[in-house]
């Protein structure tokens, strides 16, 4: 079969006429069809970052717990002590699910929980970061169905707990919902797998599901504009298999710690392509694959087709010819394909047969990213509308009459109300380790107590949350940027954890658009500041462009994974109060800082002002104040400031435990506005209880991190009351905060 | 460690095993084994435990398969001898697709994956697995399913009842059965039974999530302790 390959079939592709010449030029002829393929999908934004990757470079990536340095395996390695280390990273499926929400969500999960036990992980939690369009809109109310429940279909038989995450609802996502999906995992020092095929005349096998028509070209889908025409893609999305998942998760681990792995590397975007040429590049090998012995569910497949199938729960594995059979026998046991299709070469060429010819003949670096892919500097350009929705006059806003009334409405904002209508359809307590579970606490907390050794080890935890307060960076990209690094740290100090890094994703437009850029541009900057002061390296993590439609562009959303340690995790923190009389206060300055509020927008329909600055040495004493107050059994509970402010927090802290509601008797001081101080949402402010007899040595601990205080009042009655400002049953407050979400996706038919 | 072995199956797609497993070994320090599903013996286990999970993937009905492995026939005829079997979740579903329970888990109402504590009420404690309970205790237990909803025909309805068959029902903290109660439209709030022969108990709760305090509740813990002492 011979397709004639010309500039044309170049762009169909989605290369442009510098990069067709380039491969030309690199090949010393033209392509053939299936070389084209490859290099269109290896030079696509999605898998050569051609666009980001200079700017990613930019990022902390080092710091002293770090195992392997950002982008050099497939997910990032801290070290916890005890031989342990944890292996995380969150990666977008945004296109997939703006076209086929169901399971564009379901291989999202599937795929960052493959890049996880690639790396002898096992996955001990899930993340999902999802944003969606105004929730009255009926394409958006499907997005959002769907995608919770792809996310939840495949983590549940995967049999991963979902602990953590956020849903926030805006117009700017309507056509582009924004599915960002993290994984965490556990390995022993000794067990971590790489993804470099090493060792001249090795065999090349492909283990797990067979190789089907699934998902051809997703990885150049992924790295355009969506439109009326992504509807035609719909091909372009794979269908997952969580229960051939878990099976690979099983052997594979049994694989890797029997010691017969020399190498491995998940088939994601760009299937046995990226894989084979990954796994080359890395090792500075070759590979001769002959695809006539891949697993095929159609047995017509062309060298194109099967190179860039992007079928779901597969792997790439580099194996010594002595232990082929050990392997097939673990493969077997679990009901997987195990096949050798394939031996590592020493010349660096990926050498690709089928029906008895040479397809392609490539050398495999001139593929891979931070190798041959092509690397690019776009043009940059400060938009116009950042000092325009800076200049908006919030002062002369007028201020409400009735404050019962805008709490309830805020309460009622659907990035504010309980998410429970999500988290309840994940699993989040499978495997039995979650001591924090969704909805109680800032963060999300897994024991360590089956995993290590060292009785101090067995007390410790994991601390996990997902943050970006996507509006703020819309209004100012690198202030916003560094809040949702520092939210995400505040969170994890909330429950008394110590931030140790991060993985991010990065959702932004289309780059050649220079505004688009900018704020790229910006985003890296307010990361790399805020993780250089936190001292929490950048791991790894994915960049998303294109995620815009002909009608908008989302807002840059660059979404922070953070991992955290807590050292008893026994003493982990909830957010909601726990006793009556306990005290409440908050810690931090009060800031006149409305810039990008909750209430701004739900109450004065406005976006726009200064967002929130971050002050770097309050927040560290605010972490270690955090973690030494849990530790030393000071808080009964903590809860940070952030959508809707003070009063919000307040509420929440009165509702959270729902078999256990509690009021608050609240005095406060209105220096500024009264809005103001109730909904303001900076400062980096933390809402806390403690028992009244605690309270010389609570305070002398904040004295000791020079930390401002301000005691608000009393854990009391059945009612949040606020002055005489605010006085609303507990009741009613829950009923409004959990009954909103339920209330809006109703299921009226079975679908 | 005390006399009594328990065994856990491990059906592909199980993904409760070792839950199950940490809470007999761990918690409450048994002697505890996973079998496998291509096994054709119990390895002499005292008590059979089928986990919860996606056993087969559920991709047909939910258990629909995992009663054809291997092992099943030797569960089976444990069962019929008397031998302990606990059916949690996933393994409820199991032991209604093999006959040993009656009855069937429809989709739940709301049509979707429902996690979340619920509290149970204790219908009878003359079963081996209830007998560390009071009659009308409610005990704090979760439930992980999409398909929990128990559904039986009026005859057998009648028979569970008549037989004292029912073990738990949803219930209020108060231990009211109400509608609001009910998490997933099972008949009569029923979360779980058991055999006639009472020595096989089918419920979609997973006691063995609720056996540490840490981990937000150890009501569970008195289900599984119950059974194993059973065994003494």
């Amino acid at each position: 079969m011979s397709i004639e390959v010309n500039l044309k079939t170049a762009q169909e592709m989605g290369l442009t006429a510098d990069e067709f010449e380039e491969i030309k030029k690199i090949l010393g002829r033209v392509p053939t069809y299936t070389e084209l393929g490859v290099y269109s999908v290896m030079w696509s934004e999605h898998a050569s970052y051609k666009n980001s990757i200079l700017q990613l470079k930019r990022l902390p990536r080092s710091g002293k717990n770090l195992l392997v340095s950002a982008g050099e395996e497939n997910a990032g390695l801290v070290d916890i002590g005890d031989g342990l280390a944890v292996a995380f990273k969150i990666e977008s499926h945004n296109h997939p699910s703006a076209v086929e929400p169901y399971q564009g969500a379901a291989t999202g999960v599937g795929g960052i929980l493959r890049d996880i036990f690639t790396m002898g992980a096992r996955p001990v939690a899930a993340l999902d970061s999802l944003r969606f369009g105004n929730p009255e809109g009926p394409r958006v109310k499907y997005l959002f169905e769907n995608v919770v429940k792809g996310i939840a279909d495949y983590g549940n038989a995967f049999g991963v707990p979902t602990v953590a995450g956020e849903v926030y609802f805006d117009e700017c996502y309507d056509e582009n919902p924004l599915v960002n999906a993290m994984a965490v995992g556990i390995v022993r020092h000794n067990r971590v797998a790489k993804a470099a095929s090493i060792g001249v005349g090795n065999l090349v096998m492909i283990v797990g599901s067979s190789t089907g028509r699934d998902g051809i070209h997703g990885a150049t889908f992924a790295s355009e504009d969506i439109s009326e025409a992504s509807e035609a893609k719909r091909p372009s999305v794979q269908v997952g298999d969580p229960f051939t998942e878990k099976l690979l998760l099983e052997a594979t681990l049994e694989a890797i710690d029997a010691g017969l792995v020399v190498g491995i590397q998940d088939m994601g975007a760009a299937g046995i392509a990226c894989s084979t040429s990954e796994m080359s590049a890395k090792g500075s090998t070759g590979m001769d694959v002959n695809l006539d012995l891949v697993p095929l569910r159609e047995s017509d497949m062309s060298a194109y087709e099967i190179m860039l199938s992007e079928s779901q729960e597969r792997m790439l594995v580099v194996v010594k010819p002595s232990d082929e059979e050990a392997i097939k026998k673990i493969f077997t046991k679990w009901d997987l394909n195990a096949e050798v299709v394939g031996k590592v070469t020493d010349d660096g060429i990926l050498r690709i047969r089928r029906f008895g010819r040479i397809e392609a003949e490539v050398p495999s670096k001139t593929l891979a990213l931070g190798e041959g892919a092509p690397v690019y500097v776009r043009e940059s350009k400060r938009p116009e509308y950042l000092d325009k929705l800076a200049g908006i006059d919030i002062a002369s806003l007028p201020e409400p009459s009735d404050y019962n009334d805008v709490l309830k409405r805020l309460l009622s904002s659907p990035n504010i109300a309980a998410k429970n209508y999500v988290f309840e359809q994940y699993d989040y307590m499978v495997g039995t380790n979650t001591v924090v579970l969704p909805g109680q606490g800032d963060a999300a907390v897994i024991r360590l107590e089956r995993w290590a050794a060292s009785s101090k080890g067995k007390k410790r935890g994991l601390v996990m949350k997902t943050d970006c307060n996507s509006r703020y960076v819309y209004l100012e990209p690198m202030a916003g940027a560094e809040h949702a690094v520092v939210e995400a740290a505040r969170n994890i100090a909330c429950v008394g954890g110590k931030p140790l890094a991060i993985t991010n994703c990065l959702n932004f437009g289309n780059p050649y658009k220079p505004e688009v850029y900018y704020q790229f541009e910006r985003a890296i900057e307010g990361i790399t500041k805020a993780c250089t002061e936190l001292e929490t390296p950048v791991t790894g993590g994915n960049v998303s462009f294109y995620n815009e439609s002909p009608n908008r562009t989302v807002y840059p959303t660059p979404v922070i994974g953070m991992l955290g340690l807590i050292e008893d995790s026994a003493k982990s923190l909830r957010a909601n109060f726990t006793r009556e009389n306990d005290l409440i206060a908050v810690i931090g300055p009060e800031r006149p800082e409305m810039g990008g509020s909750e209430y701004l927008k739900v109450v004065h329909d406005t976006v726009g002002g200064v967002v929130p600055k971050v002050d770097y040495a309050y927040e560290k004493s605010l972490h270690a104040f955090l973690q030494e107050a849990a530790m030393n059994g000071l808080l009964h509970s903590a809860h940070d400031v952030s959508e809707g402010g003070i009063a919000v927090t307040l509420a929440e802290c009165c509702i959270l435990d729902r078999d256990a509601k509690l009021g608050a008797k609240i005095a406060m001081d209105f220096s500024m506005r009264r809005d103001w101080t109730l909904f303001a949402e900076g400062g980096g402010r933390v809402v806390v209880s403690y028992h009244p007899d605690r309270s010389e040595e609570v305070h002398a601990l904040l004295k000791a991190y020079h930390l401002p205080v301000e005691i608000l009042g009393v854990v009391s009655g059945d009612a949040l009351q606020i002055n005489d400002t605010i006085a609303v049953k507990v009741e009613e407050l829950e009923g409004i905060y959990f009954g909103l979400l339920p209330g809006k996706f109703r299921i009226t038919a079975a679908v | 460690m005390t006399t009594g072995k328990v065994g856990v199956v491990v059906f592909p797609g199980s993904n409760c095993d070792m839950d199950a497993y940490n809470a007999f070994g761990s918690v409450l320090n048994r002697r505890v084994e996973l079998l496998w599903h291509k096994e054709t013996s119990l390895d002499g286990v005292d008590l059979v435990v089928l986990p919860g999970g996606f056993s087969y993937g559920d991709y047909l009905r939910s258990g629909a398969i995992a009663r054809f492995s291997p092992i099943m026939n030797e569960v089976v005829s444990f069962a019929r001898k008397g031998g302990l079997v606990i059916g949690i979740c996933n393994g409820f579903q199991v032991l209604v697709e093999a006959g040993l329970l009656p009855g069937a888990l429809l989709r739940n109402s709301n049509l979707k994956f429902v996690c979340k504590q619920v509290y149970l009420r204790t219908e009878t404690t003359s079963t081996p697995f209830t007998s560390g309970l009071k009659k009308g205790e409610v005990i704090k237990v979760p439930i992980a399913h999409g398909d929990g909803n128990y559904y039986a025909d009026d005859n057998t309805i009648k028979g569970l009842q008549d037989n004292d068959q029912i073990v738990f029902k949803y219930a209020t903290a108060a231990g009211e059965i109400t509608a609001e109660s009910n998490p997933n439209g099972s008949m009569l709030n029923i979360a779980g039974i058991v055999s006639r022969e009472r020595n096989v108990i089918g419920m979609m709760p997973h006691p063995e999530r609720a056996a540490e305090k840490l981990l937000g509740s150890d009501g569970g813990l008195v289900v599984l302790k119950s059974a194993v002492e059973s065994l003494n």
